[in-house]
């Protein structure tokens, strides 16, 4: 038997044997897409509520079933409401997000990439200590550092400024390992040595050829960072007391606290519009640059 | 001109390296600067801090260790430990075996549409840790939330996300559904690299496909294994969105000490009592930093075999 199986194999293999179809002639498991659909439908559904409420207005978020429409069509009124509310307030919100991204990620990502381009291709006195110092860091909790940096901050004054949200934003360990790794390979050392040949000095190298090369690379950390302090809320909670200095996420979790507590005045219809219009730009990104995320997150894995 | 300077490429790096070079340095220093200012000196300004305390009498005093010995006998630092303990112990594995199926299942060659079930799966990642807790919190809600109609359902008040028995399920869920995807991404990453040679091998051999997963795929997962552990245990040990979140939806079940870290913040934010507050931050980074490295070495002890 054992004959049959060995001598009957190749010719099973072979239409399997080249690399993009691997195994072919498998027929699709039924069970294997139910169970897929089952976490899709687990993954996507609070976001499905999350667009059919926004469609409700206060008084028919509680008349109407939660997993489908209500009576009246109020995304746009709710829209409206959202930014008038408070003086417009949330404008206010969506601004600091986009300052404290673009500030905060863009030198998180510049810093990384200029760093992580450095240790892998220069051979420095100290370059270990780097490594171990900076990778060590990954596993030092946040918030230790929070309170810590908040007392740091206050006595010089930055409290309540742009700059406690942006500085602490600034190092991303992670980046500058996932561009270590992939400028390693992306940027070979003979290129640089004929750039040295031809008298390009060592930053021009790195801004008319390397740069370019670690495009793909840069694209990736860049939409990490991005997540990152789009999401951010421990930090400027503990940072910002001023509500005009909120990024959207602190002052989403101050509205959602508005509805509880002495003199309360819910205002669930904008929370939840705002919620979906505080995801709708990142999740956007998302789908356009997934190429970019999935290979970072690859050459993150498989390089420990 | 390329191929004249490769071939001189050779001796000019002999020569380079007789000398120290110290060029990448400056690439290096705008980094390490900013890494020095916002991450090495809170850390060494709140082992500072853990040395001293707020008297009634003679203002700010040096005590010494005494902040670490009160925190030792702190029933509330105890009580919110054990609790992200208990959450890390039942969550973190829950959360990786589904991530785990789910990669899988994507790698497998017997599934349709697998880039629309990738994306869809990782899209909660996207969603800020804020917006994932305000979602859940309205859901679990009796108010208009999916609880109200699946006990009106179920004809009875089964169902109750906020009671003190359900909490951390409740928290747990949210978790599970926000990293997930994230999880799987990393594992399906590491399952790509598998040379597709050793599949063709093991068929030859005549291995099932539970076979090939058992011996094949979850052997080359151990790195990523490694560090979705290492990243979850920091996550449940830092835990603080959620229940800070939820807190006002379930006040008299979610304490200002529910977790280590809303208890750092209560004792800093409302409290005043900074030194204590750094001593709780310090103590957690510890515990943190010892059990990722116990996770690391061990888990790279057994890849030795």
């Amino acid at each position: 038997m054992t004959t049959l199986t060995r001598s009957a194999a190749p010719v099973v293999v072979k239409p399997g044997a080249t690399k993009r179809s691997r195994r072919p002639r498998r027929r699709r498991s039924v069970v294997l897409m139910i169970m897929m659909i089952v976490f899709t439908v687990y993954s996507v559904f609070p976001l499905l509520w999350l667009i059919i409420n926004a469609t409700k207005s206060q008084a028919s978020l509680f008349s109407s079933f939660g997993l489908w429409f209500g009576d009246g069509f109020d995304l746009f009124s709710n829209i409206a409401q959202t930014f008038s509310y408070d003086n417009g307030i949330f404008l206010h919100w969506f601004g600091n997000t986009l300052l404290y991204v673009v500030f905060g990620a863009g030198g998180a990502t510049l810093l990384a990439t200029v760093a992580g381009y450095g240790l892998a291709k220069y051979r420095f006195p100290g370059r270990r200590a780097v490594f171990a110092v900076v990778l060590g860091a990954v596993a030092i909790p946040g918030t230790a550092l929070a309170v810590p940096t908040f007392l740091m901050f206050s006595s010089i004054g930055l409290t309540n400024t742009p700059w406690a949200v942006i500085l602490p934003s600034l190092i991303s360990p992670f980046g500058l390992y996932l561009i270590w790794v992939f400028a390693t390979d992306a940027v070979p050392s003979e290129l640089l040595e004929a750039a040295r040949m031809d008298g390009a000095s060592e930053f021009r190298t790195f801004f008319t050829i390397s740069l370019r090369l670690l495009g793909p690379g840069i694209v990736t950390v860049l939409l990490l960072t991005i997540v990152a302090t789009w999401n951010n809320y421990f930090l400027p909670l503990i940072m910002l007391s001023d509500p005009t200095w909120y990024p959207l996420t602190v002052g989403l979790g101050q509205w959602s606290a508005q509805a509880s507590g002495v003199g309360a005045q819910p205002i669930f219809n904008l929370v939840i519009t705002g919620s979906l219009m505080t995801i709708v730009p990142i999740v956007i990104a998302f789908l356009f640059l997934q190429r970019y995320w999935q290979s970072g997150l690859a050459a993150g894995s498989v390089k420990q | 001109m390329t191929t004249t300077s490769l071939n001189h490429s050779g001796t000019g790096r002999t020569l380079r390296r007789e000398r120290r070079d110290w060029r990448g340095w400056a690439f290096v220093a705008p980094f390490m600067i900013v890494f020095l200012a916002m991450i090495i000196a809170p850390v060494l300004y709140a082992l500072w801090l853990s040395l001293f305390r707020d008297q009634l009498i003679g203002g700010n005093a040096f005590v010494g260790l005494e902040n670490y010995a009160d925190a030792l006998k702190d029933s509330k630092f105890w009580e919110s430990l054990w609790r992200v303990t208990l959450f890390l112990v039942v969550q973190v594995p829950i959360m990786l075996a589904l991530a785990l199926v789910a990669a899988l299942a994507l790698d497998s060659a017997r599934l349709n549409g697998k880039s629309f079930f990738r994306i869809a799966i990782f899209l909660p990642y996207a969603v800020p840790g804020v917006v994932a807790a305000l979602i859940w919190g309205f859901m679990y809600g009796d108010q208009f939330g999916l609880t109200a109609s699946i006990n009106d359902l179920l004809g009875s008040h089964i169902v109750k996300p906020f009671s003190s028995s359900w909490i951390l399920p409740s928290i747990g869920n949210i978790v599970t559904w926000e990293f997930m995807g994230y999880n799987m991404l990393i594992f399906y990453a590491a399952l790509k690299v598998i040379p597709t040679e050793l599949y063709e091998a093991a068929e030859i051999d005549g291995a099932g496909q539970l076979r090939i997963i058992a011996s094949i795929k979850i052997p080359a997962l151990r790195g990523a294994l490694v560090i979705t552990t290492i990243f979850s245990i920091i996550g449940s040990f830092q835990l603080f969105n959620e229940p800070n979140l939820l807190k006002s939806l379930a006040p008299n079940v979610i304490t200002s000490y529910f977790t280590p870290n809303m208890y750092a913040y209560n004792l800093s934010f409302a409290g005043q009592q900074f030194n204590y507050a750094a001593t709780i931050a310090i103590v957690m980074g510890v515990i943190t930093a010892v059990i990722a490295y116990i996770v690391q070495s061990r888990g790279s002890r057994t890849e030795d075999f």
